[in-house]
């Protein structure tokens, strides 16, 4: 580490890199091995490895099936009583917001789902029953916080104010797709809400994200004017079995990165369930392995996911950054995606009865009620009324231009090259020439943006 | 993939008249029955396969055949394989010898070598050869090369399959064909099957293959029919590599493609015979390496123009090397500069036309050797 580091301050413009200034320090990694003496006969041992353990003769191997299984923190009883006094719940407002956006997606899952299996909508992911691991944890980072997501993750959008009008523009790839119709349906993201667009190979986003607190750390580094930032990494505990998700761990914790990881654990991974996905105590087990705070929450009570959440930001801050793990334990009600059906390989009635049991939403609407925030009346006017805004969304989102067709030749180079240039101006020599054949009104712009 | 990322139908609301959508299996025109049934017409015993049954088939028989073999990968047991080319083996032969695996390309790839390297005779599945990126250096840096690295005390008969290049609707990152990739490493074997008897013959012959062996499949041909003749339905049908096959003999023109896109080189050898008489030869290369550069050689000797077909990107692809080969062996035969079609160089759009117009078809075949034919 020390040479590359060396180099950049030799090497640099910035004086600022220099050996006393603080990233200098930062990057230095603290080196214990070398100041280590071991007495002889002492009871620790101080291999440069595990400088903290004890000599013993007794041969014990640790036996991971007789340990406890991490806890799950809740804050919310299914019932929807908060289980311990001492827990400051959210301001009414928040939790009327948190549930009003829980209910918007939703709603929004079901018209889209409907939507796809009519074929107005190539494909679509649904997330019911994880609303309240991606609203709840949401609602706890700030606008700054950059976001790395997955896909089944439309809550975390809805909570940072990701619009109907803004899902349904990706859904349709119309003119307003920040993606320009690059993508597949659900891989949305927006600089704007500092959400880096979904990619479709699993886990990736695990070590970009450690990459990404790395990059926050240093720029608070070099000006401590900048907002105290993180970054949350969304993924499923599918993908956790990933090695990026084991590299990511290791290299937050060892280049101590301010980023909280968020694991959704949902039970299945299309059709592989957990228990064929790994043998140990879930992905929480892991983050201790790798020196990371971490902490097992349950996923569908949407002010634990919150609660915790929160506490992860303020701890991933301390101390110049450090990474923490959260695991939100839910069930995946709905299918994979609109081509799957589950049915194949796991029961209705266990589907049903998760449901039915517990579900965020629904244990959320009971706190709103006790609490005389929320009655029925209430539940079918919000309900009426998101049902139409997404609607209406969905019909101009279909009707909207679709990208101008000059984005066809745009952004694998900065600037285009020769060649492409030709080529655009040759696709509209080809389209001034035969209007009747190439009806270009429903790009925006229509043919002239194609002109250089 | 299919479940995941495919979407399933793409159909587009708006009123603007669109083409009718494309389906996963469906999606092109299928071969004609006249070029299908080409040299198989009168024989007997001839019958229809898909290619995912022929793939199928190939797999059991092995599996029957000898108990070194096992299959593993993601979703192929429970779920029958994520295209179901898998489809009913876990039944059939236990989940010993079919094997669900977390969602770990290398760690699954990697058991998988380390199984064929302690001798055993792995079939590894990926869900679509995009996701073995995760795995590549356990192809590429493992699987090449250890039979080499340790003196040749360490065989590693393994086979790679699934589904290879673009498919329909899943955009850049799931539509890519890693052909030229596996074929520029020496150690590896690699086929590439268009028909049914291919895919059968071609994955018999990887899986018996002492050496590791890419079996790039495709997508948009698992649910196409091709006449599968008597012998191939045997249980010992098998492939050679390194031997190109001549699917449509001729005088004028040689295709030298792969892949799906034999099939549209037929159609468009027919449409030229059609319109203009001019007799075109196709030559399925079948395995890209070892490659059949003699058959290659000795078309262009008889015919003078070589055009390669592939749908790969173009820059240091199958094509370039098919050129680059021509060159070099047949440069003093060649009446004209040798030509190439490939996927174009952009990332794969996900919109439907321009994704249509990223890759060669049939017309596109046709009227590049019109010109090459000056008709
Ligand atoms: C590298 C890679 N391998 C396989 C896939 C196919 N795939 C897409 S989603 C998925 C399941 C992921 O499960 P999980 O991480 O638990 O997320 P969930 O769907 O449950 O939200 C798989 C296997 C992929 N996209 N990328
Ligand atoms: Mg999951």
């Amino acid at each position: 580490m020390r040479i590359p580091v060396a180099r950049l301050a030799r090497g640099s413009r910035h004086s600022t890199f220099l050996p006393g200034h603080p990233i200098y320090r930062a990057l230095q990694p603290q080196r214990w091995a070398s100041s280590l003496s071991q007495k002889p006969g002492s009871a620790g041992v101080r291999f440069p490895g595990a400088v903290d353990s004890k000599f013993t003769n007794a041969m014990q191997f640790e036996l991971p099936a007789t340990y406890p299984a991490i806890p799950t923190y809740r804050a919310l009883s299914p019932d929807g009583d908060i289980i311990d006094s001492s827990f400051t719940p959210p301001p009414d407002s928040l939790a009327l917001s948190m549930y009003e956006n829980m209910l918007s997606i939703s709603i929004m899952d079901i018209i889209m789902f409907d939507a796809q299996r009519q074929g107005r909508l190539s494909f679509y992911m649904t997330s019911q029953g994880e609303e309240g691991t991606c609203v709840g944890s949401a609602s706890a980072l700030t606008k700054e916080d950059v976001i790395f997501c997955q896909y089944r993750e439309a809550g975390v959008f809805a909570q940072r104010g990701y619009t109907f009008d803004d899902f349904m523009s990706q859904l349709f790839a119309n003119k307003k797709d920040a993606g320009k119709g690059r993508n597949m349906p659900v891989h949305y993201g927006s600089s704007a809400l500092n959400i880096h667009t979904i990619s479709s190979p699993l886990a990736t986003q695990i070590p970009q994200a450690a990459g990404a607190a790395y990059a926050l750390k240093m720029q608070r580094l070099t000006d401590p004017n900048t907002p105290l930032r993180i970054v949350a990494c969304y993924f499923g505990e599918g993908a956790a079995s990933e090695g990026d998700f084991h590299a990511a761990l290791n290299i937050a914790a060892t280049r101590s990165c301010p980023v909280v990881f968020i694991c959704r654990n949902n039970g299945y991974a299309i059709s592989t369930p957990t228990l064929e996905q790994y043998r140990g105590d879930g992905i929480a087990s892991r983050g201790t392995g790798y020196g990371i705070d971490t902490i097992r929450v349950d996923g569908n009570d949407i002010l634990a996911v919150r609660e915790v959440t929160k506490k992860a930001r303020e701890m991933a801050l301390q101390d110049g950054g450090r990474p923490v793990l959260i695991e939100a334990m839910s069930y995946r009600i709905s299918h994979h995606s609109t081509s799957d059906d589950s049915f194949a390989y796991r029961a209705k009635v266990e589907v049903e009865d998760w449901k039915r049991r517990d579900n965020p939403i629904t244990r959320l609407r009971k706190y709103l009620e006790k609490k005389d925030l929320w009655s029925d009346e209430k539940e079918a006017e919000a309900r009426g009324r998101l049902r139409k805004e997404c609607l209406k969304a969905f019909a101009q989102a279909e009707k909207e231009k679709k990208p101008p067709l000059r984005t066809m030749f745009e952004d694998v180079y900065e600037e285009m090259t020769p060649e492409i240039k030709a080529q655009m101006k040759q696709l509209k020599e080809v389209i001034d020439r035969y209007p009747d054949e190439y009806d270009v009104s429903e790009f925006e712009g229509g043919k002239d943006t194609l002109s250089s | 993939m299919s479940r995941l990322l495919r979407p399933a139908s793409r159909l587009v609301s708006s009123s603007i008249a669109r083409p009718a959508a494309r389906n996963a299996f469906q999606s092109f025109p299928r071969v004609p029955a006249i070029v299908q049934s080409r040299g198989y017409a009168k024989e007997s015993g001839v019958k229809e396969y898909t290619v995912r049954d022929a793939l199928n088939e190939a797999l059991a028989e092995e599996l029957e055949l000898n108990p070194k073999v096992f299959i593993l990968g993601e979703e192929v047991a429970q779920y029958n394989g994520a295209y179901k080319v898998t489809k009913g083996l876990l039944d059939r032969f236990g989940d010993k010898r079919v094997i669900d695996t977390p969602i770990t390309e290398s760690g699954f790839c990697g058991l998988a070598v380390g199984a064929a390297l302690a001798g055993l005779h792995p079939v590894c599945e990926f869900m679509t050869f995009n996701f073995a990126m995760q795995a590549i250096d356990q192809i590429v840096n493992s699987a090449a090369k250890t039979h080499y690295m340790s003196g040749g005390i360490q065989p590693c008969n393994i086979t790679f399959r699934g589904p290879n290049g673009f498919a329909s609707g899943v955009a850049a990152q799931h539509s890519q064909d890693y052909s030229a990739w596996y074929g520029s490493i020496p150690g590896l074997k690699v086929v590439t099957p268009w028909s049914a008897e291919d895919a059968k013959g071609l994955l018999k012959a990887a899986i018996r293959d002492p050496n590791p062996v890419c079996v790039l499949e495709n997508e948009l041909l698992y649910g196409q029919s091709f006449p599968m003749s008597e012998a191939a339905q045997k249980d010992d049908f098998v492939i050679p590599f390194g031997k190109a096959k001549i699917e449509r003999a001729g005088k004028d023109l040689t295709i030298v493609t792969l892949s799906r896109c034999v099939g549209q080189s037929l159609v468009a050898a027919e449409a030229l015979k059609k319109k203009y008489g001019v007799e075109v030869e196709v030559i399925n290369l079948r395995s890209i390496k070892p490659l059949d550069v003699e058959a290659i050689v000795k078309s262009v000797k008889k015919t003078h123009r070589l055009l390669a077909v592939e749908s790969g990107f173009p820059a240091f692809g199958v094509g370039a090397e098919l050129l680059a080969l021509t060159m070099e062996y047949a440069f003093d035969y060649l009446d004209a500069p040798a030509q190439r079609i490939t996927g174009a160089e952009v990332p794969t759009p996900y919109a439907l036309k321009l994704e249509q117009m990223s890759f060669p078809d049939e017309t596109l075949i046709e009227n590049y050797a019109k010109k090459m034919l000056r008709l």
